[in-house]
């Protein structure tokens, strides 16, 4: 039979194009309609230490990056004795012989990398040893490559052919050496391609072209780990007439100035990580405050302080939720996977625009690093929303009411005081008690305007089910299929709009046994905000600054049920 | 807005300063609507916290836009505003404690950006909002009601600092003189560039510096303020800097640099020679 399914995993150090490797297999693949995905982690510094990417390749929709390793690809000794108890039985080690040397391990080859790359006259073709030395274990026709290298190499310089020729020539010397090592993986199946059209993007790239698709026209934020790769890209795409990108000197600045450029009636928004957005917290209690529309994205990271900046947690939804002091909560978005990464940041600045606030994305650093196939989005379908703007003569008192109202927009008629003190109808600061129940109702009013958010629900009878949220969906997921595969009687929640909830799917949690959450945080977050709402929910945690195995989150799901079947019985 | 706003009852003390800032920055925004024929409600006034803040809510006549922000961030918020609308009119005000205090961090780089605002710092060298605590323009050993035993940090040099950051309009003037500031006001407004009108403004209630500002010949006060001379070259800035680091409070523009290109033309430019993108050319990049 053969296979539908690889994982590689590249490690070793910065800069030895361990990334680069992971990710032009994965694009390889993904061109000829394999669905891909790849996980990336390394060190908090510019060159050296341990990295390591993942890619998974498989002839299905890919869940998770993989609890085991098929091949792993060691750039150093280091990278090999911290990795190797990940390879399945039956797996392969490819070690870069040119760097270290293994004797006696039976399912090992060497290969000297850069060497082979040297021979072909092109050293910075030793990633295309590998892919060549990996297409052969596993069958996949080498044409499948030299049509990704002449595809990626044609760029209209005048050494494009020779660039590629000595790259194919590199493919081929790694092929023939797996071939000499007389190892075999077993052959892929053929790729069953998605259909309709495809981008392969990762999480904060399909972030910002959501947030493009929604019109936002002004985008400012300062480098953090993991959002530094949005403003990036902000920077190169966002540019027009009429819009604003900027790098700012702090997230106080951030804030503060996206606030500006939304009460002058512009789309803005901003994306840090933990540390950045907790600076963040008294602006957005102002743009709640004073009813301004901006969106803010936390790509978080590990926490506390600067915790792990460069690896994955799902410890900031409390802090999301109340990132500042006095009353309000926030409406949050937490996207699951790539393609959602996209829509969250489209209904971000469609829900601020609609009830005239800030809104949270709340991302990851595994999804913000990780690069997998999705369909292309259909902009065509998608209808930006705007404010709704006041358009009469002076004197409008802006916040009269306990409900929205149109917003006047500087410029134009209808000068008010945006405030960040309590104020009246013309936004001017007053302490009257009445006056403060009057627009904490008002403003708490607002998030009711946001409960058309979607959810996902299988197996609605069963009376214990499973609700990952975030860049746990994958793991959860996969996990889930598994359990019910094995005949578990589960069922299966899950959405992307943690705040507010829709909230049919909360009166239908209501009616569960027990609703495990797994999350990858000490705390248990999402668990502990649905039992606040009375629903019987428990955590499944990890804080390894690394994402769930699909096959600990099997086991621990069938630990929980099992102990519920038993406190059940007893009762 | 008081007359519309009885439920609005901050008051400033008798005497205050403040008054006469409101009085100049009134006149200088009625004036400006009428020589730009632009309306009113194309001005934006962005407050930060502390007395001087109450200005947006205390303003008469004909209303601009108000921005009553959180302490010490007017300056970023202002930069919002210009930003996503460069045609309105934003002006800043602010306290030393706002503007010097809390909010220093964000002078140097809207100075570097030369973002084209005005900023007005009501400077009483206290905290008077919160009764009259320390701030960094009060002198080094004075008694206040955070500093006991005196004060023992030295006194910040705001015109020195304004000009070492490249702050292009840096003007100084006194609340006791309407006239002069209401000009000086629509000169900065008129500036290209990030202008600030530094203004003394007395706090009558916990540091009453008329009389040390002004000085009294019967008592033998010399007074620290003084006007520029008409020779002074405000486009010079080494005579600038010179004179922004002597004694006393010079009051006049002492340095203006209207050549520099501002912000909003610099993105102009930027946008005006990138090839935009348009979501399906950027979705197209990334197709398998």
């Amino acid at each position: 039979m053969k296979n539908t399914d690889f994982v590689v995993r590249f490690a070793g150090e910065g800069g030895q194009g361990v990334v680069t490797s992971a990710e032009g297999f994965a694009q390889a693949n993904a061109q000829v309609g394999y669905y891909v995905q790849t996980f990336s982690t390394f060190p908090s510094q510019i060159r050296g230490g341990p990295v390591w990417t993942q890619t998974r390749v498989s002839t299905k929709p890919v869940r998770s990056s993989g609890d085991d390793l098929d091949v792993l690809v060691a750039f150093n000794e280091y990278a090999y004795n911290e990795h190797k108890s990940e390879v399945r039985e039956g797996g392969v080690i490819i070690f870069d012989s040119g760097t270290f040397e293994l004797e006696g391990i039976e399912n090992s080859f060497g290969m000297a990398f850069d060497d082979l790359a040297r021979s072909t006259g092109n050293a910075r073709a030793a990633n295309m040893v590998v892919m060549g030395a990996l297409a052969y274990l596993v069958e996949i026709d080498q044409s499948i490559l030299e049509q990704f290298v002449t595809k990626r190499f044609t760029r209209g310089r005048p050494n494009d052919q020779e660039i590629i020729e000595s790259n194919i020539k590199a493919l081929t010397l790694g092929r023939k050496e797996a071939e000499n090592s007389g190892f075999m993986i077993g052959q892929m199946a053929d790729a069953i391609p998605p259909e309709g059209e495809q981008v392969l993007i990762n999480g904060n790239v399909a972030l910002g072209l959501g947030a493009l698709a929604a019109g936002v026209d002004v985008y400012i934020g300062y480098p953090i780990s993991p959002a530094t790769s949005l403003l990036i890209w902000m920077e190169n795409n966002l540019p027009a007439p009429g819009k604003f990108v900027y790098q700012s000197t702090s997230e106080i600045e951030s804030i503060t100035s996206i606030i500006g450029a939304g009460f002058a009636g512009r789309k803005a928004m901003t994306a840090t990580a933990g540390p950045g957005f907790t600076l963040m917290g008294e602006g957005i209690g102002l743009a709640w405050m004073a009813e301004i529309p901006v969106v803010v994205v936390d790509v978080q990271r590990g926490g506390p302080s600067t915790g792990l900046p460069t690896k994955t947690e799902q410890s900031d939804l409390l802090t999301a939720l109340y990132p500042g002091h006095g009353d309000m909560q926030m409406p949050v978005i937490a996207p699951g996977t790539v393609e959602e990464c996209f829509y969250a940041g489209y209904q971000a600045l469609a829900w601020a625009e609609r009830y005239q606030g800030p809104v949270v994305v709340l991302s990851e650093h595994m999804l913000a690093e990780r690069n997998q196939n999705i369909p292309k989005p259909d902009i065509s379908k998608l209808e930006p929303i705007s404010r709704s703007v006041y358009t009469g003569s002076n004197g409008y008192q802006r916040y009269d009411g306990w409900e929205l109202s149109p917003m006047p927009i500087p410029g134009n008629p209808g000068s008010y005081v945006a405030n960040g003190s309590e104020h009246d109808g013309m936004g001017d600061t007053t302490h009257l008690g009445e006056r403060h129940v009057q627009m904490t109702n008002r403003r708490f009013s607002k998030l009711k305007l946001l409960e058309d958010g979607t959810y996902e629900s299988e197996n609605t009878d069963a009376s214990i089910v499973l609700m990952p949220w975030g860049g746990s969906k994958g793991t959860g997921l996969a996990a889930y299929e598994e359990l019910t595969e094995q005949g578990a009687d589960l069922g299966w929640y899950y959405t992307m709009f943690l705040s507010p909830l829709p909230p049919k799917l909360l009166e239908e949690l209501k009616t569960k046994d027990l609703v495990i959450v797994p999350e990858l945080n000490y705390m248990g977050q999402f668990a502990s905000v649905l039992r606040s709402y009375g629903v019987k929910a428990e955590a499944i945690t990890q804080y390894t600054g690394l994402p769930f195995k699909v096959r600990d989150l099997v086991s621990r799901i069938q630990e929980k049920v099992g102990t519920q079947r038993k406190e059940s019985v007893t009762a | 807005m008081t007359s519309k706003n009885p439920e609005y009852d901050f008051k400033w003390c008798p005497g205050c300063g403040d008054f006469g800032v409101r009085r100049a920055l009134e006149s200088a925004i009625s004036r400006r609507i009428i020589d730009t024929e632009v309306a009113v409600e194309n001005n934006v006034v962005v407050a930060g916290i502390g007395c001087s803040g109450n200005m947006v809510h205390l303003l008469e006549g004909d209303q601009p836009y108000g921005f009553h922000g959180i302490h010490g961030r007017s300056l970023p918020i202002a930069m919002g505003v210009k930003m996503g609308n460069p045609d309105l009119n934003v002006v800043v005000v602010a306290g030393d404690g706002d503007f010097l205090g809390i909010g220093l961090e964000h002078i140097s780089p809207q100075a570097a950006r030369n973002l084209n605002i005005t900023a007005i710092v009501m400077d009483n060298g206290v905290y008077g909002l919160t009764k009259g605590q320390s701030s960094p323009t009060t002198d080094l050993g004075v008694v206040t009601s955070s500093t006991p035993f005196g004060k023992t940090e030295e006194k910040l040099h705001p015109f020195k600092m304004y000009m070492s950051l490249g702050v292009s309009f840096v003007s100084s003037t006194m609340s006791s003189q309407v006239r002069q500031m209401s000009a000086m006001m629509s000169e900065a407004m008129d500036h290209p560039g990030f202008a600030i009108v530094h203004i003394q403004s007395p706090c009558t209630e916990y540091n009453n510096t008329y009389e040390l500002l002004k000085g009294n010949a019967r008592k033998g006060i010399p007074g620290l303020a003084f006007d520029i001379p008409e020779d002074h070259d405000d486009s010079d800035w080494d005579a600038a800097f010179k004179l922004a680091s002597g004694d006393g409070i010079p009051l006049g523009v002492i340095y203006r640099d209207a050549t520099r290109p501002t912000l909003d033309q610099r993105i102009d430019e930027v946008s005006e020679k990138v090839k935009v993108k348009t979501v399906e050319s950027l979705l197209e990049s990334y197709a398998i």
